[in-house]
């Protein structure tokens, strides 16, 4: 039977279409396909790119990829893409692929700060770095030696990774660049649930009526979510209502029913709105659901002077303190907002939300370093504290545009409490950076599910407060392995010594071994560097030169302070370009793989092609760098900066039969349990690529200067078993790891084989039914563990230090509207928002390297309200400085198109590496997540 | 040593001109902007080719007032200094073609005019008409669309393209072909500056006493059937075809050639003041 | 020349002047022919207020001041080096079969950028680039009001048509949501992700390329056409009865009388022909 080419399409798509629907496809029509397609072989993979999670499907043919495919398979997008996903067979064959490592070194081949960038071995290359993190450990211990994670790592990279910083290097400082994205989002679960992650997924936008976007633009940043938010509001127009709050308009507000510009900061103020409405209508209109409430909740408040995650005086790089008013590295322009994280005056616009917590307006709040500390308080503090959200207060402070009537403005915040409100309307709020990115960013995620918990409409099919993830393994690696620098596997801190204990016993490595202090988050891994603590820092899977507010500041650092950068990178970046040593790394086809991403679904791949020069992967990198280091080398006695003790381990190492020359390649990563997972010609090994396991045809000239041959156990699958033990049986079940390899993914917890759509709700999620029975609930459990005994008290404090559990119960919090530490005023007179494009993911390392994504958007515009525009006599096109107290770029002034901002704000996305917009940002944090605030600092704009 | 000076002086302004319009392209300069179809300088005094605007005209456009008036300073211009100084003053083709000129005499090609019986020097009037016609019918300016001289400035301006095909098959029909081929017989534009310049005050004056008839300036001239009273009596030239280049000024050692004025004349020429105002 | 016999002289005179006179008629013909197909190239972009096609090249005296004024705008300046940028407005050169020395530009190389002060039409002297079709009620110059062309999607190569999220024409559109508009459509075959689908709004669109130039596809699936290549034409006939407007449209309907093949004889010549049935 011969096809002809018309014919194979037709039959392909018909073998897609049938795989999507699952019906069956008739025999001959099968073989068809298989016999056309014989020489390309297509296997199931997961999207690159956002934290969505499609699924895909990738050919490969001569050892290159050469198509891709939405897999209709897929529940999450069912055969689509966006564009970006659009492009995955490209991302990997840009024509500046690093292919070899390249070390900056002098004439005479050493190793030189200002040197150039030089081809060396991969043995030189583990050289230098062994030299360096040695020095670095003599200097300041464990806290010495830091690694730049990522939302991108695999689950198996990230693991490999944490472990050897966590066990090996017995270091705390590794954390990821979805600190930059999500963390408040995770301190937000942990402050409400007790343990990470939503409860709600994605079939919540085909079950809801109501739509509310907070903070997020779904419309480029998760497209296909978005897709599916549009195709539910034409199923039923009249019905379904979208809903977009922003500080700005964007693509989100397309289809949506009202669309809420507010000033940035107050979306605070908004969320206490909505509460007030619920609480004080509720004894005439009966809202709230009180059985629920007092079943499952409690009320809880914090304290409010907790700076903003900035700098804090005394700290190295701020002393001395000149009589200019500059200090240390930063200068007095710097120093006016930096003050503020130690004291500021509580403004008019803050006065009437903070009396409530004993300030008024005029008051000097002095502010303490961020704290997750909170007490419970009564139902009645909690009213208390939503007595200033009146229309009144809130339209005033929240008003966003300038030119919006303030009675219309009011309109539209009492119908979003309406829509709220309304009984039987199911709604979902959705959000992502706009949130997260916030100087308060942990209260206003917990502000999210008071409105939800209040309601009862949390946890349920079509109900829920849903934060949506950027990157696609934020939460399957960063979160759920634990690559936070205060985190353990499956929801455990390295803080809590039960947790350390665990931990080090499923790791196989002595008692104590784990270092208990967590706090080098990313911003503390950079302001080390500067402070000259760390001396040896390493980028995975991530771009922190580019990413990170205040970018001039670690820039400096890195280039002119004695330390030790590395980069390990598919392509030269910015991070690259400062670091000493650049590894290349195998991108994401070309290694085994998974990825976890938002609405907890975890999805695994196979090596599709080898990697690209002598790129190798993270995971290969880690294990090889442990080859370097024994017991003896990493496991005597050293000092924290705190003045505690890690302890000498070395004899109870001897105990578990671990010589002072065992090396950690054989503690952590050879050990006995991994060489049980055997090398096969069984499903899923057979036929596919295996670097890192099996060595390949390149016999790439490895660390030991031999040709690679492969560690000749599983090694992909022994990272993930092992890791996933770790949640098993504590309501982060994983299945085994061969079953991901034939399904699309699955939402864990997966209990008995099944996945979980909604946790917490009996009905649904198998460990909330066990909860459920303890506590005699019949509907829900909040079962997660973290702070559940809190002292008792009021909104000033606490009174009663006893603790009361409050076991299987969430959490509502009574949280203030506050300004953020830098407004504009006369000299910065403009807001300054930044975020990303649909065109491009993240630093645009890959998607300005595919050509028809950088013509699309080759350059970062500053968009800008047209009258702003023609006040300060800017063309359309023009060139402007954007300058802030840190720093200024120069990008070309936008005031048509995607987006657009009311007057007195400007955005521009941080994409582009020739608009280095984190020059001019502030890394001023949440002080409870330590996640940057990139959404709000204050610029001036003048002609370039 | 031979004297260059008009030549140097003519080369000069030709590709001073031509770099002043580059650069109001490459630089954004406002000194003279635009092509010859239409100039600006310092964007205020319109200049435009009559010839051009003549053919806009005649497909029936009625062009706005910045054109004509530019084609009337141009006009008046041209009829002060000598139609045809724009030939060698101004038009880049000319260099093409002088260096055409300039290897034949120096590979020995040709060196008189051969008479052809269809392209004699009167052919660029029948093309000048010619030109207008076709714009009268076709609708478009019809020598713009095939002018290697605008091509060629074009070309300097905002790029060659293939453009440069029309500038070097022009050197080669000079070279090879026809002796002052293109601007001594063909080129319309030439004609039309013939025209305007016939009356012209700047004029090359002859001095017959001080003659050796050499010749050298009959050798050298484009258009040496302009040069008709060299050696025979003291007059002007008067001829519309000369181009006031000044190469027989220059070759000529006896200070028998000379500019200046056409009605009262220089001291040089007075014997023959009479006979020219006749 | 020298001729010794008068009347063979009026008779050669005779003759060279009748050749001239078919030599020129030759010429004229040959240049006719050559003008009137290189004008031919209805496939090219005009700058914004250009006449029509066929005035534009009547009235282009190909001075090149518009393509000046497009690269020299002091917006079109490299963020680096603060250098000129390559022009939107291209001289046609030979071989680029378009018109040599009209102004063009083809968006794919650079779009035109819809500047608002619209540098490049009040520099033209002759009145090929029409100031007076871009004012807008205020009498000021508005380049929303341009029409120098319309984009075109091809709906099989368009990936948004596919059910991809793209829409990276709609927006790159100056005109976002007015000359280009999404259509929500639902996808039946995934039941849950609808189709975004760029719809270019013939009324707004004013071909400047932007979409083509941002299209993510190998060759852009949504192009920009001449405005006489992109329309088609309803006729005059018919008014929407649904729209108040559309009446405008039909300004000057004539009741003409029709003829089709069958019609083209006389009714008498019809009715009086035999015809065997």
């Amino acid at each position: 039977m011969s096809l002809n080419r018309r014919d194979f399409l037709k039959n392909s798509a018909a073998v897609a279409a049938a795989g999507a629907v699952g019906i069956a496809v008739p025999q001959e029509a099968q073989a068809a396909a298989t016999q056309a397609e014989s020489k390309w072989r297509w296997d199931k993979a997961a999207c690159r790119f956002c934290g969505v999670g499609c699924g895909i499907m990738l050919a490969t043919k001569e050892g290159r990829i050469v198509a891709v495919k939405g897999d209709p398979a897929a529940p999450v997008n069912r055969g689509l893409n966006c564009i970006k996903g659009y492009f995955n067979a490209k991302i990997m064959y840009g024509a500046d692929r690093l292919k070899m490592p390249l070390l900056r070194m002098n004439d005479k081949g050493e190793f030189d700060k200002k040197g150039k960038f030089k081809p060396v071995s991969w043995e030189r290359a583990f050289d230098e770095m062994e030299v360096h993190i040695k020095k670095a450990l003599k200097h300041a211990g464990p806290e010495g030696v830091g690694v730049f994670a990522s939302g991108q790592y695999t689950v198996m990279e990230g693991y490999a990774a944490q472990k050897m910083m966590k066990a090996g290097f017995r270091s705390n400082a590794i954390d990821p660049n979805a600190r930059h994205c999500m963390a408040s989002a995770v301190v937000g679960f942990y402050q409400t649930f007790g343990i990470d992650e939503p409860s709600g997924c994605y079939d919540d936008i085909e079950l809801t009526d109501t739509i509310i976007s907070w903070g997020a633009n779904m419309a480029e940043m998760h497209p296909i979510l978005w897709s599916r938010v549009s195709d539910r509001k034409l199923s039923n127009p009249d019905k379904v209502k979208i809903v977009n709050l922003s500080t700005y308009t964007h693509r989100t507000s397309d289809i949506a029913d009202i669309e809420i510009i507010f000033s940035p900061n107050t979306d605070l103020a908004l969320w206490n709105y909505v509460a007030r409405e619920i609480v004080m209508r509720d004894e005439k209109e009966k809202i709230i659901d009180w059985d629920f409430v007092k079943q499952h909740m409690i009320f809880a408040a914090g304290p409010v002077n907790i700076g903003y995650g900035m700098r804090r005086e005394g700290e190295k790089s701020l002393t001395p303190v000149n009589k200019d008013g500059s200090a240390g590295k930063y200068s007095a322009l710097e120093m006016e907002i930096i003050k503020k994280e130690m004291a500021t005056k509580v403004s008019e616009k803050e006065g009437p939300s903070l009396e409530p917590y004993g300030y008024k307006a005029g008051d000097e709040m002095k502010h303490t370093a961020g704290t997750l500390k909170h007490w419970e308080i009564s139902f009645e503090d909690y009213k208390k504290s939503l007595e200033p959200y009146t229309l009144e207060y809130t339209a005033k402070v929240a008003k966003g545009d300038p030119n919006e009537s303030i009675e219309d403005f009011k309109k539209k915040l009492q119908a979003l409490a309406d829509l709220y409100i309304e009984q039987n309307r199911k709604v979902v709020s959705f959000w992502t950076m706009g949130m997260n990115q916030h100087t308060r960013g942990t209260w206003v995620n917990t502000l999210a599910y008071n409105v939800h918990f209040l309601l009862n409409k949390q946890a349920k099919p079509g109900n829920g407060a849903f934060s949506l993830t950027g990157q696609p393994s934020a939460c399957g690696t960063a979160r759920e392995v634990g690559t936070f620098c205060h985190r353990l596997p499956a929801d455990m801190m390295v803080k809590n010594p039960k947790h350390r204990k665990i931990t080090e016993k499923g790791w196989n490595v002595p008692n104590g071994t784990i270092n208990p202090v967590g706090n080098q988050h990313i911003m503390k891994i950079h302001r080390d560097i500067e402070d000259g603590v760390i001396k040896f820092a390493w980028v995975n899977v991530c771009n922190p030169y580019q990413d990170t507010a205040s970018a001039t500041h670690w820039i400096k650092a890195a280039r002119e302070m004695d330390n030790f950068i590395v980069t390990s990178d598919g392509y030269p970046g910015i991070s690259a370009k400062v670091s000493d040593l650049v590894l290349p790394t195998a991108m994401i086809y070309e290694k085994w793989g998974a990825y976890g991403n938002a609405e907890r679904r975890t999805q695994h791949w196979r090596q599709q092609v080898l990697p690209v020069g002598d790129a190798m992967s993270d995971t290969w990198q880690w294990i090889e760098l442990s080859k370097r280091f024994t017991v003896a080398d990493l496991w005597g006695e050293s000092v924290l900066r705190n003045g505690k003790k890690l302890p000498n381990i070395i004899k109870d190492a001897a105990k578990m039969g671990y010589t002072k020359d065992t090396t950690m390649y054989d503690i952590l990563f050879a050990n006995k349990r991994a060489k049980s997972y055997k090398l096969n010609d069984k499903f899923p090994q057979a036929g596919y690529d295996d670097t890192e396991s099996r060595g390949d045809s390149r016999n790439v000239i490895g660390s030991d200067g031999k040709p690679w041959k492969g560690y000749g156990f599983m090694i992909h699958e022994y990272l993930f078993e092992e890791y996933a033990d770790f949640g098993r049986g504590h309501a982060h079940d994983l299945a085994p790891f061969e079953v991901y390899h034939k399904v699309r993914g699955l939402k864990w917890p997966v209990v008995d084989g099944k996945e979980t759509q909604w946790r917490f709700n009996v009905k649904y999620d198998p460990y909330a039914a066990k909860a459920a029975k303890e506590s005699g609930a019949t509907d829900f459990a909040f079962y997660g563990t973290l702070a559940k005994k809190l002292a008792q008290g009021d909104l000033k404090g606490i009174k009663d230090k006893n603790k009361k559990s409050l076991k299987n119960k969430a959490k509502i919090y009574a949280r203030p509207y506050m300004d953020p530490p830098e407004m504009p005023d006369k000299e910065y007179d403009y807001w300054l928002c930044t975020g990303r494009v649909l065109e491009h993911w993240h630093s645009g390392t890959m998607t300005m390297r595919v050509p028809e994504l950088f013509r699309a958007v080759p350059e970062a515009l500053c968009y800008m309200h047209p009258k702003d525009a023609k006040d300060k006599g800017f063309k359309q096109g023009g060139l402007i400085w954007v300058d802030s107290r840190r720093g200024k770029v120069k990008a070309r002034v936008e005031t048509r198109g995607r987006n657009r901002v009311p007057q007195g704000l400007v955005y521009v996305p941080w994409f582009d590496e020739k608009v280095f917009i984190n020059k001019v940002c502030l890394d001023a944090t949440c002080p409870m997540s330590k996640q940057t605030d990139f959404k709000k600092c204050a610029v001036k704009l003048y002609k370039a | 040593m031979k004297n260059l000076k008009y030549l140097l002086l003519r080369r000069t302004t030709q590709i001073g001109l031509m770099f002043l319009y580059f650069a109001a392209n490459a630089y954004g300069w406002n000194i003279l902007a635009g092509t010859f179809g239409t100039s600006y300088i310092f964007g205020v005094i319109p200049l435009a080719d009559p010839y051009t605007t003549l053919q806009v005209l005649a497909t029936g456009f009625v062009l706005a007032t910045d054109v004509l008036l530019g084609a009337a300073i141009i006009t008046m211009f041209y009829f002060v200094v000598g139609g045809r100084a724009f030939c060698s003053w101004v038009c880049p083709i000319n260099m093409v073609t002088d260096l055409a000129n300039w290897l034949r005499r120096k590979l020995d090609l040709d060196k008189e005019e051969v008479n052809y019986r269809f392209l004699k020097r009167s052919a660029r009037y029948w093309i000048m008409v010619l030109g207008i016609i076709v714009s009268a019918l076709i609708g478009v300016a019809a020598f713009e669309v095939v002018s290697p001289i605008t091509i060629m400035q074009r070309g300097i301006v905002f790029g060659f393209g293939m453009g440069g095909a029309v500038v070097l098959a022009i050197f080669l029909f000079d070279l090879f072909g026809v002796k002052n081929g293109w601007c001594g017989h063909l080129c319309p534009l030439g004609a039309a500056y013939s025209v305007i310049g016939s009356k012209s005050l700047i004029r090359v004056k002859h001095d017959h006493e001080a003659c050796t008839n050499c010749m050298d300036c009959k050798v050298v001239c484009p258009e040496n059937q302009v040069l008709h009273m060299v050696n025979k009596e003291s007059i002007s030239v008067t001829d519309g075809e000369c181009t006031n280049c000044g190469r027989c000024v220059d070759v000529c050692n006896d200070n028998a050639l000379g500019f200046g004025i056409r009605s009262f004349g220089s001291s040089v020429l007075k014997t023959e003041e009479k006979a020219e105002t006749k | 020349m020298a001729d010794n016999n008068h009347s063979n002289g009026r008779r050669n005179f005779m003759a060279t002047t009748v050749q001239s006179v078919g030599l020129a008629a030759l010429g004229g013909m040959l240049w006719s022919g050559y003008t009137d197909s290189v004008k031919a190239s209805p496939l090219v972009l005009r700058p914004p207020g250009a006449l029509k096609e066929e005035d534009f090249l009547t009235a282009c005296i190909k001075c090149g001041l518009c393509a000046e004024a497009c690269v020299n705008r002091d917006t079109n300046v490299d963020k680096e080096t603060g250098l000129q940028r390559p022009g939107t407005l291209q001289m046609a050169k030979g071989g680029d079969s378009v018109l040599i020395g009209t102004p063009y530009f083809i968006p794919t190389e650079v779009p035109c950028y819809m500047c608002e002060e619209i540098p490049c039409v009040p520099v033209c002297p002759s009145g090929a680039l029409d100031m007076s079709s871009l004012l807008n009620e205020k009498e000021e110059l508005d380049i929303n009001k341009a029409t120098m062309g319309l984009a075109v999607v091809h709906k099989e190569s368009c990936i948004a048509f596919w059910g991809i999220q793209c829409d990276a024409c709609y927006r790159a559109c100056p005109l976002m949501d007015v000359a280009i508009t999404l259509e929500y459509q639902k996808n039946d075959r995934t039941g849950k992700h609808a189709f975004l689908l760029p719809i270019v709004q013939d009324h707004a669109c004013t071909g400047c390329g932007l979409c083509e130039i941002a299209c993510v596809t190998e060759e852009p699936a949504i192009f920009v056409l001449p405005n006489d290549i992109a329309k088609g034409k309803a006729g005059d006939h018919y008014v929407k009865g649904w729209d108040a407007k559309d009446q405008e449209r039909v300004a000057d309907a004539k009741g003409q009388e029709t003829m089709t093949e069958l019609s083209k004889k006389a009714a008498d010549d019809y009715l009086n022909t035999e015809v065997e049935y």
